[in-house]
């Protein structure tokens, strides 16, 4: 008798506690939308198994991303530098952080991040994966200047984020790990893919004769030869992702790849940025250096720097480059334009 | 009996039913896996590419640094280095083929592709086997995904479709500058453009040899980069060193040297 009750009470109490787990929220599935020019030209985006894009998630990363409580005096958020008017980055060459101390580099561009297959981000490939890039700028001493202790604490202790973490990743003991993961998941959805030359691909807009033979200049290896490191109609991500020495210097004062690798074959490499949203996303360069396409455009042509590691798809170093006649500077620029994307910049969902 | 022993009875001879029957079926499986083998054993076949200047092994540790000499006697580095084979086919003595309609991005530069196990199993037997560099015009006709995802293309302009390869490096100029080098290969084109036409088929067959495969195999197919310089064309680098793509002379010097790039490693099983 005695035995039983026992079991009856066990069973009553195994019953709650499969209630309570019962009642826990479950965040709600939210994939990617990939756009046809995408899906019918590259490959699946970089998804983590340990990190699935979630309604709930998205949201509180969107809220983190906007939300200064992320510095140490609130007064910066990640999108104090990423700002969606200029798809993402900032309009200076290098970035000012809370102290008033600007960096050695140009903010990055965000958007089509969940197609960088080889995840390295950051300009030297420092970050090996979109939820360790967001760590890294909280604590830098020159950007949010915090510490991850104080900024975990404080988002404990506020009335909002302990609920919004518990409907995202079903407890409400937030931890760094969740906190770039919502910020991860919030950024894979900031996806530019409806340019004005993504419609002409779809057969939905028509390219000027000034574009098209843009177009051609960008694609002819005997004349921009853009191609080989910035896509092309057949890769809608416009770039390669990858690591390039583009000729800026002689010598080098940032050595980019080189001080992630360790290796002096990488010195003076950078990742290759896309060339979506070029209209919003001056100055250009790893530095900022160039502050009009006018300027990129020139640097190829003529402005070359030879050094040990320039990249050899460089041409005609000895001359500066390429020798892009004025008439075929002016169409590459046009053609370079058709691949913004004003509705990604004024999306509503990804404005605070 | 009483109840209890006949239901310990009814239990255990339940179980020896159930054993019996999963014993029995057990055995047809096993049976029925015996003949398909003995019909037609399959074997899963892997091709490891490995490359070599003349008899020195070339890794990706090799790359980035002037210390090969090619046979026109140019220093020259190797910084990038990946192409595509596809249509590999195995022929027997009975001349029946299996033809594996599948291609793969050899990426020295990378690390990836070195290993490649084809999809389908072939049966033991011998055969002579071949696969083609780079990709047939009906091939190089399609959209893959997976080459536009690595910015592999070839331009509209210049006949569109695919690179064969990618291979960039630096090499000393007749100036002693260092000067890079885009040895790639595609389909060659005339008139690059709105209509560009091709003179000739530059992608090329290569002939492995007969090889015997009976256990799981492993196919070491070597590439000597150096034959690139070779022969029939005693590559000048001074001449042909950038630009080469809307070159069709260049591809059709491409191709011509590439005939003896390629030989059978070692194979193993």
């Amino acid at each position: 008798m005695r035995i039983r009750s026992i079991l009856i009470v066990s069973f009553i109490f195994s019953f709650l506690s499969c209630s309570n787990e019962d009642i826990t929220y479950e965040p709600v599935p939210q994939p990617l939308e990939i756009p046809q020019i995408f899906s019918d030209n590259i490959i699946a985006p970089v998804i983590p198994n340990d990190n699935p894009q979630t309604a709930e998630g998205v949201a509180l990363g969107k809220k983190l991303f906007f939300d200064t409580i992320l510095s140490s005096n609130n007064t910066q958020a990640c999108a104090s530098c990423h700002s969606p008017q200029n798809a993402f980055t900032d309009i200076t060459p290098t970035s000012v952080g809370i102290d008033g101390i600007f960096g050695t580099r140009n903010s990055m561009p965000l958007f089509n991040l969940a197609w960088n297959y080889n995840e390295r981000f950051n300009w030297d490939g420092t970050a090996l994966s979109l939820e360790r890039q967001a760590e890294e700028p909280v604590e830098n001493p020159i950007e949010l200047h915090s510490n991850w202790d104080n900024v975990i604490s404080r988002l404990q202790l506020d009335s909002e984020y302990p609920e919004l973490f518990k409907l995202a990743f079903k407890t409400s003991t937030i931890t760094k790990e969740l906190t770039t993961k919502a910020i991860a998941q919030f950024e894979r959805t900031l996806i530019s893919a409806n340019s004005k030359f993504d419609r002409y691909s779809l057969g939905e807009a028509t390219l000027t004769p000034q574009e098209l033979n843009g177009l051609d200049v960008f694609l002819r290896e005997d004349k921009g030869d853009c191609f080989h490191c910035h896509g092309n109609p057949n890769n809608p991500l416009w770039t390669d992702n990858l690591f390039h020495n583009n000729g800026l210097d002689s010598a080098f004062t940032d050595l980019g790849l080189g001080s992630t690798t360790g290796d002096p074959n990488d010195n003076g490499k950078f990742r290759s940025p896309s060339l979506r949203n070029l209209a919003y996303t001056a100055p250009y360069m790893h530095d900022g250096r160039f502050s009009t396409l006018d300027e990129v455009i020139n640097h190829y042509s003529e402005g070359l720097q030879n050094s040990s590691t320039i990249d050899p798809l460089m041409k005609q170093i000895s001359q500066g480059g390429v020798q892009l006649s004025q008439d075929d500077k002016a169409d590459l620029k046009a053609f370079l334009l058709t691949l913004s994307d004003p509705s990604f910049i004024n999306n509503s969902e990804f404005q605070n | 009996m009483n109840s209890t022993i006949f239901k310990h009875y009814v239990y255990f001879f339940n179980i020896k039913i159930t054993a019996l029957v999963l014993l029995i079926g057990l055995g047809f499986s096993s049976c029925s896996e015996d003949l398909d083998d003995n019909l037609t054993p399959t074997i899963q076949i892997t091709f490891k590419f490995t490359h070599h200047w003349d008899n020195e092994p070339v890794t990706n540790s090799s790359l980035n640094i002037l210390q090969f000499t090619n046979a026109n006697g140019e220093l020259l580095s190797i910084e990038r280095l990946r192409y595509i084979i596809s249509g590999i086919r195995f022929t027997n003595s009975a001349n029946e083929s299996f033809l594996l309609d599948s291609y793969n991005l050899v990426d020295l530069t990378s690390n990836k592709g070195l290993s490649y196990t084809v999809q389908t199993e072939i049966p033991e037997d011998t055969y002579s086997v071949s696969f083609t560099f780079g990709l047939n015009n009906e091939d190089n006709s399609e959209n893959y995904v997976d080459l536009n995802s690595e910015s592999f293309n070839v331009p509209d302009m210049m006949g569109g479709g695919y690179h064969y390869m990618q291979f960039d490096g630096k090499f000393i100029n007749t100036n002693s500058e260092e000067q890079g080098f885009n040895y790639h290969a595609i389909r060659a084109v005339d008139n690059a453009g709105t209509d560009p036409t091709s003179p000739q088929d530059t992608f090329f067959t290569v002939n492995l040899g007969t090889i015997t495969v009976l256990n799981r195999t492993e196919i070491e197919v070597k590439m000597n980069i150096a034959e690139w310089f070779t022969n029939p064309n005693l590559w000048d680098l001074n001449e042909f060193n950038q630009m080469l793509m809307p070159n069709s002379a260049a591809q059709i010097m491409i191709y011509e040297n590439g005939q003896s790039v390629f030989s059978l490693g070692e194979v193993t099983q």
